[in-house]
């Protein structure tokens, strides 16, 4: 068994019981207030100059992503270069923090992104259902970080979670984290599927008590992915963990997030509630990536006064 | 008809579910209507309104707490126990108001009746008068009737028992407790009427009799901090009903002005509301799941 | 408190003033009798100021009792027709004023925040659509009054004086006017001194739903004129939201006459945190309570009650939350803290949290910096209160948080029923049972469980003790304007 990360609250997850008992223990999650609070701040009023820093901020989070079953390397290294220079007519223009692939396009994502910075994410524990045995899904993680990965998206396994089995949630997190070396592990919960706040709170402690250096809302893949409400649930749970253990995990939204508008709104619920130390893509990311070119043309209107077109934007 | 010497009843207050003479010590005679002396009544004072007011403070929670149905069970059962005791009360009230037995009897049955009508009413006001507010939001909003708390009730002093009971049943069908001023000069039938509260299950304190002058019991009771709500259905003099009125202002009573009733009518629910606070809850609704959850 | 921008690399919000040209104030305004704008019968006027710049908006007519005798006589002489009018054309009216102020509600958002200094996103996001709805709700019940209760063909009252107060001057307006009309009355409103302007717009919109002459009349004055408009003897029914105290002088007032009266007067709202509460929520509720409208709300939240086992958990969260409280600017679309309404409640709100200290409180507000011109307050916390302090009794309608701590929950509702009042209350907790038996024994007309500061016409509002008596909105709000 993998060994716990050494915090104030280790006791919570030295057994099955004690991990249960201090998860039922958190707070409750009032549905109304909780959604109330998050499209509130949603009608912050973001203009000019925070605009144009919040546009930037948002382009240098994007965890730029492509996961189809017809990803071809050109198909990926398109994106690298888009990732790596998003608008030809600026050079200025933020890199994207990373470009997120499946585990056998990691290698061919490094050598586009090359030494720019950009970092290469790779999904991986049969992501996007994540059911597959638990050897299976290391073997997954070991490809990506052999090939190059500076990143692994895992997803949890919410039929254990669902059936009340948090222990084995919490250990497939630790052997993740194991398997990942030196890479930033995201732990996607698939909150759509968890289906309420109090399950997507308790999944979050989870995450973070195994270890995570990332915690993420979906796989873009199911119904309902990010939204305000259960990326704010998620920021005040990363803003407590760290209040409690002094370690500060990063938030990742993901799917859903295609304007600009809506992606300022997001980067509001992170100065409002984790607060300024997470308004760095070290801290913050979104899983997107049409959500680029709408940032974009934003860009070029904020620069020229015009409205941009499609035209304007390259199509990967 | 032996020629045996009727044992006279000496009439007491009715306090915290006790008998209590006035803490004065003193009386005033009660005559009928043609001036022959009934009996001594006890002539409360301001303490013995204060001591009323503290019973009735302390019964309050109790009974507003006790369920719809068993309030209306108890105040059924003070019908029963009327019934019962009907020759008496139809024997005071022909006393006090000058009627033929007859037509005192017509009186008394309409008086019994009326406890019967509020004994059903327990537990359906708040039906009539509360319910689901259908607000524009994730809300359940509910407004509920409850008690506004201790009542005084001035009693009409011409219908000394049917205007009584038309006072005191609405005051007490929907969980306050009375501090009732009996008619002055027939107080005879209110002071009977808390032997039947007294033996119908009804918990000490909730309907609390007084006899004595008007003028002089009720300018405290009006300005009592601890008193919720006033009647001044017995007030007749216009000058005191403002008097009381502006007194009542101080901890802002719920005041029922002086009106010419016919006691004898259909009450309808105008009494019955008219010492209820409005309580609206609030409560989230939500979803089921997180929002837009595929479930 | 975020008030100004410091380090470049921060997530500054730049400002987002709402534009000031979508309202054009008149330069003066004069009385609204009898469907015409008129001077005061002695000629007096006074100036409403913005109270976030001290900036003149304009110069009104301030009636005296001849104005108000003058303004009864005319909604007097409109009611025999008004009254007559069959309920669906009175309705029709109703539904035009609603829809009208719907139509302007961008503009009237942005002269009630002028006029009043709280912040734009209030007004645009809950005085002016509430202002709406409840002109909606009330339209409805006009021809259905046979069926809400009260008897067949329940008849309207006559004239209705109504005096309504500053911190929510249209809203307050519409939680009179509406019902009042709906019923068949009309009505002679005054508006407070420091907030006449949108009474005044009001009486605009009147003109342009067409509405008969002295329907509706408008007089902008003082506390005299309020005290001769309830006084009056040819109005049959008074309606008075505002302090306690002027509360019970009306009371005494019209002892012994046969006005209807109804009063919604101040309130010491008890915010009740239990251990097991949705604390982030919880937070948020605690600010909405006692923060909203700078806290000059009669059902304000503005004793805080929490469970002592949570205690330093629910503060931590408390002031990291007011931390992010931005005050400044009311038409700055990102303001959550806008300006006292006067330099009147300014003092007493000061002089208040004075007394708090003198008398042992902790003080404590973040760090905030409060604008030079204007009537501010920064967001303020006393902690180790207990019953016996002052700002844990008296009505402070401020932005002033009274912090207490009990241990179990008879404790709690013991009290939060400690206090003369009895207008609202708040409960958090997700334990269902609890908040049912704890709902059912606090003294409040209003309890909010796991929510705070909801609003809806469709919801009665009003007071228990010494907060009031009679309930605004709903059917419930209909009794006040019927002869039952």
């Amino acid at each position: 068994m993998p060994t716990a990360p050494a915090h104030a609250l280790t006791d919570a997850t030295t057994s099955d019981r004690t991990l249960r008992r201090f998860l039922h223990g958190l707070p409750g999650v009032d549905t109304v207030g909780l959604e109330a609070r998050a499209s509130a701040l949603g009608t912050r009023s973001i203009k000019t100059t925070a605009k144009a820093y919040a546009i930037d901020l948002a382009i240098s989070m994007i965890d730029l992503t492509t996961l189809e079953g017809a990803d071809t390397p050109g198909k990926v290294r398109a994106l690298g270069a888009k990732a790596v220079n998003p608008d030809p007519t600026d050079r200025g223009t933020p890199k994207t923090a990373a470009v997120c692939v499946y585990p056998d396009m990691v290698a061919t994502a490094k050598e586009a992104v090359g030494d720019s910075g950009v970092k290469v994410a790779s999904v991986a524990t049969a992501f996007p259902a994540g059911r597959a045995a638990i050897d299976v899904k290391l073997g997954d993680v070991r490809e990506a970080v052999a090939a190059g990965a500076d990143e692994i998206d895992m997803v949890i396994d919410r039929g254990a979670f669902l059936a009340g089995d948090y222990m084995t949630v919490f250990e497939q997190i630790r052997a993740v984290k194991e398997a990942s070396g030196e890479a930033r592990l995201k732990v996607i919960f698939e909150t759509g599927e968890l289906s309420t706040y109090d399950n997507i709170r308790r999944a979050s402690w989870i995450g973070m008590l195994a270890g995570a250096d990332f915690i993420k809302t979906s796989t873009g893949k199911v119904g309902v992915n990010a939204t305000p409400a259960n990326t704010l649930l998620m920021l005040e749970a990363v803003r407590d963990f760290r209040e409690q253990t002094g370690v500060q995990v990063g938030v990742k939204p993901a799917g859903g997030i295609r304007t600009s508008k809506d992606a300022i709104k997001f980067l509001v619920l992170v100065n409002e509630t984790a607060g300024q130390d997470w308004l760095d893509n070290h801290w913050f990311r979104f899983g997107a990536s049409s959500l680029l070119n709408d940032l974009l043309m934003q860009r070029q209107k904020l620069a020229t006064g015009r409205y941009s077109g499609p035209d304007y934007v390259t199509v990967d | 008809m032996s020629d045996r010497l009727t044992v006279l009843k000496t009439y007491k207050l009715y306090v915290g579910g006790k008998f209590p003479r006035s803490e004065s010590g003193r009386v005033y005679e009660v005559t009928d209507s043609k001036n022959k002396w009934l009996a001594n009544a006890p002539l409360s004072s301001r303490k013995d309104a204060r001591d009323a007011v503290v019973a009735a403070r302390k019964a309050q929670g109790g009974w507003a707490g006790k369920t719809a149905y068993l309030r209306g069970q108890i105040l059924y059962r003070v019908a029963e126990m009327l019934e019962g005791r009907k020759d008496q009360f139809v024997r005071e009230v022909a006393d006090a108001e000058g009627l033929s037995k007859s037509k005192a009897a017509v009186v008394v049955d309409a008086a019994i009746d009326r406890w019967v009508w509020y004994a059903g009413w327990t537990d359906k006001v708040a039906q009539i008068v509360g319910g689901g507010n259908p607000v524009a939001g994730p809300f359940f909003n509910l407004s509920s009737p409850e008690p506004t708390g201790v009542v005084t009730v001035v009693a009409p002093q011409e219908s000394s028992f049917l205007g009584l009971v038309s006072v005191i049943a609405p005051v007490i069908a929907t969980g306050n407790t009375a501090v009732v001023i009996a008619s002055e000069n027939s107080p005879l039938p209110a002071l009977s009427l808390g032997e039947v509260l007294a033996t119908s299950d009804l918990p000490g304190g909730v309907v609390n009799i007084l006899s004595g002058r008007t003028a002089e019991i009720t300018p405290s009771l009006a300005s009592h901090q601890d008193v919720n709500a006033i009647d001044l259905a017995g007030v007749e003099d216009d000058d005191l009903a403002k008097e009381l009125e502006v007194a009542a202002a101080d901890n802002l009573k719920r005041v029922v002005r002086p009106q010419p009733v016919d006691w004898s009518a259909d009450p309808g629910t105008h009494r019955l509301t008219a010492f209820l606070e409005t309580k609206t809850v609030w409560h989230p609704t939500g979803s089921l799941g997180a929002s837009g959850s595929s479930y | 408190m975020t008030s100004t921008p410091s380090a470049s690399a921060a997530f500054e919000y730049a400002p987002a003033p709402e534009s000031r040209s979508v309202v054009d104030i008149a330069p003066s305004y004069g009385l609204f009798i009898d469907g015409e704008f008129a001077e005061a019968a002695d000629g007096k006027v006074f100036k409403t100021v913005s109270p976030s710049t001290e900036e003149v908006l304009s110069e009104v007519a301030q009636a005296s009792s001849e104005d108000v005798d003058r303004a009864v006589k005319a909604a007097r002489k409109a009611f025999e027709k008004w009254s007559a009018l069959p309920g669906a054309e009175r309705a029709k009216y109703l539904f035009r004023i609603a829809r009208i102020i719907q139509e302007r509600s961008r503009e009237l958002a942005v002269l009630e925040t002028l006029d009043n200094g709280k912040p734009i996103k209030e007004t645009r996001d809950a005085d002016l659509p509430l202002v709406a709805a409840h002109f909606f709700y009330y339209a409805g019940w006009a021809d259905k009054l046979d069926h809400a209760g009260y008897g067949a063909d329940p008849r309207p009252l006559g004239v209705a004086g109504q005096v309504i107060p500053w911190n929510f001057p249209l809203l307050m307006l519409a939680w009179k006017i509406a019902p009042a009309l709906a019923t068949g009355n009309t009505v002679v409103l005054k508006p407070a001194e420091t907030t006449p302007l949108s009474a005044l717009f009001f009486a605009d919109i009147c003109r342009q739903a067409g509405l008969p002459k002295g329907v509706v009349n408008i007089l902008p004055g003082y506390g005299d004129a309020g005290a001769a408009l309830t006084a009056h003897p040819d109005v049959d029914k008074v309606a008075f939201t505002g302090s306690t105290a002027v509360g019970k002088a009306i009371a005494r007032q019209v002892a012994g006459t046969d006005k209807k009266v109804t009063l919604e007067l101040g309130g010491k709202g008890a915010n009740i945190v239990f251990d097991d509460a949705p604390i982030d929520q919880a937070v948020e509720g605690i600010v909405t309570g006692i923060f909203f409208n700078q806290g000059q709300v009669c059902c304000a939240g503005s004793r805080l009650l929490v469970q002592e086992s949570v205690q330093d958990e629910v503060l931590d969260a408390l002031k990291r939350r007011l931390s992010t409280l931005r005050l400044g600017d009311p038409l700055d679309k990102n303001t959550d803290i806008g300006a006292i309404n006067s330099a009147e409640q300014l003092a007493r709100i000061t002089a208040l949290t004075e007394t708090g200290e003198a008398e042992g409180a902790e003080r404590w507000s973040a760090p905030c910096e409060l604008p030079s011109s204007g009537y501010w307050f920064a967001p303020t916390l006393f902690t180790n209160v207990t019953q016996a302090h002052t700002v844990a009794r008296d009505e402070i309608f401020g932005p002033v948080l009274s912090v207490l701590t009990f241990r179990t929950p008879e404790e709690a509702v013991a009290k939060a029923n400690n206090t003369q009042y009895g207008l609202s209350a708040g409960i958090w907790t997700e334990k269902g049972s609890r908040i049912l038996a704890v709902a059912d024994r606090l003294r409040a007309g209003v309890i909010w469980a796991n929510t705070f500061n909801k609003f809806d016409p469709t919801s009665p509002f009003g007071g228990y003790k010494e907060s009031g008596y009679g309930r605004e909105g709903g059917r419930h709000g209909l009794e006040a304007y019927l002869d039952v």
